[in-house]
């Protein structure tokens, strides 16, 4: 077996182990997908029927809550491996670490992120966003989210394990969060305002790429000092 | 894995030397040197707080000591890292072993992480768990939970095991196929070293005693 294919092997192995992980765990999985739900529901709730007010929030609030949720899903990437010991066995792996650390991010997102992005239609109706404002916030959530997950891997790596690392992790990450926040919402506005969002999105791109670089190679070498 | 590589170095397949370790400000052992040849295997011993899971932690690379180096096959295991961990099975104080995942399941990742010994269903025959191999983790007992992780060290097929407590929860026939399976690692030419209070039930085992 060539070394190219033992890794693309533990790779699938990884996402494999992950995934079955959080089907046989669906009440804690899903947990942030209903966090997500019911924090963009008040939204609507909370401000009023006016229609022209709620289309124009629509977009940040499906977006605040999509970050808040992932921040609530972060935890979960590293700390089972960690208390069940598992994450020896990882750092042990004849295998750059930063690509099995990708792996596992991209488990985290395909239970995690893909979610959030297939409920995201439901919830872009109750704030009556037109097709256009929904097709653009698809894509914010589509590019942004697995840049979300990418980044929260750094700061579960370097917060995993510790007493009161939930706080710890949210100021850890808010800041990095800021940016893809800003030019995901900004989309959406400019949609409204009726320019292109592509700008927007061409830079939540540029970010996505920037976090699948460097993320997982943070993240790897803070898992070292951890492990 | 083949032997040769082993003798086509004059030097020692594992050779530690001046190794320190400190877990804060406490020195939990200083200069300690071992010469490991291929076919050993090397038992551990000391009370409780010696430093014996240190000292595997420090062999493995998991936690790097304050002076001193581990060197396999003649590199040191910081620059050969790649090749060093293709050659090393670890079992950890924790069995690493998921909840949510079956007895197979399991195997069958950590097969997939690093294979290249036994397949997945000898393993478990060589360890008595065939008829687990559906049953979750959780529902494993602690034994159990060992016997499958040692089954992880025999589907690597390394060179060098690193054992922290293998024994631990182990029955006394377990035991017995552990021991058969290190004199079977020697055998083939592999190297292991084992932490353990008691004696290993192997005739021909090194030891090093750590004092606290």
């Amino acid at each position: 077996m060539s070394r190219q294919s033992g890794l693309w092997r533990a790779c699938l192995g990884l996402i494999r182990r992950d995934l079955l992980c959080v089907s046989r765990h669906r009440a804690e999985a899903a947990n942030p997908l209903l966090f997500f739900a019911m924090v963009a529901t008040i939204f609507p709730i909370a401000l009023g029927p006016d229609p022209k007010a709620l289309a124009a929030i629509g977009p940040g609030a499906i977006w605040a809550s999509a970050l808040l949720s992932t921040l609530l899903s972060l935890e979960g990437m590293f700390r089972p491996d960690l208390e069940d010991g598992s994450i020896e066995q990882l750092l042990l792996c004849p295998h750059p670490l930063p690509v099995l650390v990708l792996a596992k991010v991209c488990a985290h997102w395909l239970a995690t992120g893909l979610p959030l992005l297939l409920l995201a239609p439901l919830l872009a109706l109750q704030f009556g966003l037109t097709m256009e404002s929904t097709t653009t916030l698809l894509l914010s959530l589509a590019l942004g989210t697995p840049a979300l997950s990418l980044l929260g891997a750094v700061g579960v790596a370097l917060t995993v394990g510790l007493r009161g690392a939930g706080l710890l992790l949210a100021l850890l990450l808010l800041p990095l969060y800021v940016p893809i926040l800003i030019f995901a919402t900004g989309a959406g506005g400019a949609v409204q305002r009726g320019l292109a969002p592509s700008a927007h999105l061409n830079m939540l791109t540029a970010l996505l790429v920037l976090a699948l670089t460097l993320a997982p190679i943070a993240a790897a070498a803070a898992l070292r000092v951890r492990g | 894995m083949s032997p040769e590589r082993a003798t086509a170095s004059t030097e020692p397949a594992l050779s530690v030397s001046g190794l320190e370790c400190r877990r804060g400000e406490r020195l939990v052992f200083s200069n300690l040197d071992i010469d490991l040849e291929a076919g050993e295997v090397l038992q551990i011993s000391g009370p409780n707080g010696s430093g014996k899971t240190t000292l595997l932690r420090a062999i493995a690379g998991l936690t790097p000591p304050t002076a001193g180096e581990v060197r396999w096959c003649g590199r040191r295991i910081d620059e050969g890292r790649v090749e060093f961990l293709r050659d090393l099975a670890y079992l950890g104080h924790a069995d690493g072993v998921k909840a949510e995942l079956t007895v197979w399941e399991d195997l069958e990742v950590a097969e997939a992480l690093r294979g290249g010994g036994l397949t997945v269903a000898d393993a478990l025959d060589r360890l008595g768990l065939t008829e687990l191999a559906d049953t979750l983790g959780r529902y494993l007992s602690a034994g159990q939970r060992r016997r499958l992780a040692l089954c992880r060290i025999l589907t690597s097929g390394a060179r060098l095991w690193l054992l922290d407590e293998p024994f631990a929860a182990l029955d006394e026939a377990t035991i017995t196929t552990v021991g058969r399976l290190l004199e079977q690692q020697a055998e083939r030419g592999g190297l292991a070293i084992v932490t353990s209070h008691h004696p290993l039930p192997i005739d021909h085992a090194r030891v090093v005693r750590l004092a606290a």
